[in-house]
């Protein structure tokens, strides 16, 4: 009889094993099964304007509070911000709970496309990275520009600026020491992001002019804003390039040469202004608009408001999309 | 007599259900226990193996391109090269040097302790030893990286050239322009991998029987040729399990390692230059990619890599313990 039973459980693990394998195959063939399909495809480029009628009484008023619990996740470079106006928006509205992920733009294009989360932010836009059906899917909504900058070792001594074509020598690998761009006799050692990072596409876009980066002995890759900032501090003649949120950081500004870029400074309103050239659009992409008086919709309104683009994105060290 | 078989339990259940329930329902948690730990697994490798060939499979990338030297994933960036080569090497020689290093450390140690130490002296280094095993490995990569990768680039920047007088040089190498190096890899496993291997090969010293040693002491042997010739020899199967162990510890080790290799995408050139790992390559890039295309997917390739080193292991091990029994 014990035998019986046995081979019996035997047969339900073997069944439930080829049912799991079988269900997992089919979710995987098609990762799109989200719901909201045709309603939004038309408004997916629309930008800021996408912001809801909401804002504009919400400017006079002080939050449109809304209660639930949603997600936002993806850019680290965007993090420090959106987590901000994450608090400041629980904190004037009880019963609103808005948690904050980093993950990189990848994992929030992904998770926002699958319906894992309801804000997906990202450096890059959707179009750029998500195949097309999955992109048309997604609502941008560009909530403030955010800006970078090149950072040295201290021991970079006398190189206070370079020059588009200086940093494209530099990141090919064409100049290999600090004297040949003004700099003392050193190697330049580069600390990159990992190709896929939104910090590595940008500057390659907007710096490199899409040129084709140096690799081998005298580069290093490094995951996040913190580890950059370790490597650079510790590593004679290191640059690289971090979140300009990141550099402002009190831990981090006293241990690191910032640069500017073509003569401007690094300045939230050389950023806003354009004259800055590292620095892009920040995306929070919803799946499909926002149902009306959802908590989605609530808080990208917030990230609208001057609560958010007139106070807190300028003390974070971003710049504002709207006067 | 089939029906006989089955009425009789039958019969007992009507009879006394409240025992049987009580005497069946431990055993049906830990039946459940063990098939759930089972199903996971199972699925688990499913999981892997179906994503790691969807960069065959739908992305049409030939299987043999993965064994290219070249790691280009970026559509945008002109034709990709699927090529995760540099990384298998730079995993099979990050942990190749670790284990050549950690190797003699640890075996000796494992004598030390099962054989020589006095009995005060194994009260120390048996909780030092555990209190390594908890240390978390981004500690060790914290370290690593604040102590270690200095050290290197400061004490070790010039190139090391070895020449012989006729032959003239045979053997040269750059010096550490960082420290971000194969070589602080190897270093810091090394250290994670030493309580695995010490504690598994002390083990199996220790399962060897006393009458053994003493039968080899009366024979009239100092205790080197003791440990020489009976216990290394007799231990040896057990030996090799912990070393497979610490391999796959090693393998495996993500964090620590990513934070003082350097991750150059490129062909490991020497032990003084930074490489990059399976798993360092992995953490660095699936954070950025998007489900689905041919990057993420090159990614569960070498997560399937993995997989396929860890259940290789997984066999071997089971291979050198049935021999351990059969001898």
């Amino acid at each position: 009889m014990l035998n019986g039973t046995r081979r019996l459980g035997a047969l339900a693990i073997a069944a439930a094993i080829f049912a799991s394998a079988c269900s997992s195959t089919a979710a995987t063939g098609t990762p799109a099964v989200t719901p909201a399909p045709a309603a939004t495809t038309a408004a997916a480029t629309s930008t800021p304007a996408s912001a809801p009628s909401a804002a504009p009484s919400a400017a006079a008023a002080a939050v449109t509070c809304v209660t639930g619990t949603i997600t936002a996740s993806g850019s680290t470079a965007l993090q420090p911000l959106v987590d901000a106006a994450a608090k400041q928006y629980d904190a004037a509205c009880s019963g609103a709970t808005i948690t904050v992920n980093g993950g990189g733009s990848g994992t929030g294009l992904t998770q926002v496309a699958a319906g894992g989360v309801q804000i997906g932010d990202s450096d890059v836009t959707a179009e750029s990275r998500l195949k097309a059906p999955d992109a048309a899917k997604l609502v941008d909504h560009i909530v403030t520009r955010q800006g970078w900058i090149v950072v040295t070792n201290k021991d970079v001594t006398g190189v206070t600026n370079l020059t588009t074509q200086q940093e494209t020598d530099v990141w090919t690998g064409k100049d290999t020491n600090w004297n040949q761009v003004g700099g003392p006799d050193l190697p330049i050692v580069l600390i990159f992001r990992p190709s896929s990072s939104g910090t590595r596409t940008t500057f390659k876009k907007l710096v490199l002019n899409n040129a084709t980066e140096a690799t081998g002995g005298q580069t290093l890759t490094e995951d996040s804003n913190g580890t950059v900032t370790t490597a650079v501090s510790k590593t004679d003649g290191a640059v690289s390039v971090i979140g300009f949120a990141y550099y402002n950081d009190p831990a981090a500004k006293p241990i690191l040469n910032g640069l500017q870029l073509d003569g401007v400074d690094a300045t939230v309103a050389n950023m806003a202004s354009g004259t800055y050239k590292l620095a892009a659009d920040g995306h929070m992409y919803s799946n499909g608009t926002p149902a009306a008086g959802s908590l989605t919709e609530a808080f990208l309104a917030y990230m609208m408001s001057p609560a958010v683009q007139g106070t807190l994105i300028p003390s974070k060290f971003y710049a504002p999309v709207t006067k | 007599m089939a029906q006989l078989t089955s009425a009789l339990p039958a019969s007992g259940l009507r009879a006394r259900p409240g025992l049987l329930a009580r005497i069946d329902l431990p055993r049906r948690v830990v039946f459940a226990a063990a098939s759930s730990m089972i199903l996971i697994v199972a699925l688990l490798m499913v999981f892997i193996t179906w994503q790691g060939i969807q960069l065959f499979i739908a992305d049409h990338v030939p299987v043999g391109q993965i064994l290219a030297p070249t790691w280009q994933p970026d559509a945008t960036n002109g034709p990709t090269s699927f090529g995760i080569l540099p990384f298998i090497a730079g995993t099979v020689f990050v942990t190749g040097v670790a284990l050549l290093i950690s190797t003699p450390l640890s075996v000796g140690l494992a004598l030390f302790l099962s054989e020589v130490a006095p009995r005060w002296a194994r009260a120390i280094v048996q909780p030092a030893l555990e209190i390594f095993v908890g240390i978390p490995s981004v500690v060790w990569g914290w370290l690593g990286i604040t102590i270690l990768v200095p050290f290197l680039a400061d004490t070790f920047h010039k190139k090391i050239a070895i020449s012989l007088p006729v032959v003239g040089q045979v053997f040269s190498m750059p010096g550490f322009l960082t420290g971000f190096s194969w070589l602080a890899g190897s270093l810091v496993l090394s250290i994670m991998i030493l309580p695995t291997i010490t504690s598994v090969s002390y083990d199996a010293f220790r399962a060897v029987p006393q009458e053994l040693r003493t039968g080899s002491l009366a024979l009239g042997t100092t205790r080197w040729q003791t440990i020489r010739h009976l216990l290394i020899p007799s231990a040896l199967s057990g030996v090799l399990t912990a070393v497979v162990l610490g391999m796959t510890r090693a393998a495996g080790e993500a964090l620590a390692v990513q934070m003082v290799i350097g991750n150059s995408p490129s062909m490991p050139a020497a032990i003084t230059q930074p490489v990059t790992t399976l798993t360092s390559q992995i953490t660095l890039d699936m954070g950025n990619t998007v489900f689905g295309e041919p990057w993420q997917d090159a990614l569960w390739t070498m997560s399937l890599v993995l997989l396929i080193i860890s259940i290789t292991s997984v066999v071997l091990v089971r291979a050198l313990n049935k021999r351990r029994m059969g001898s």
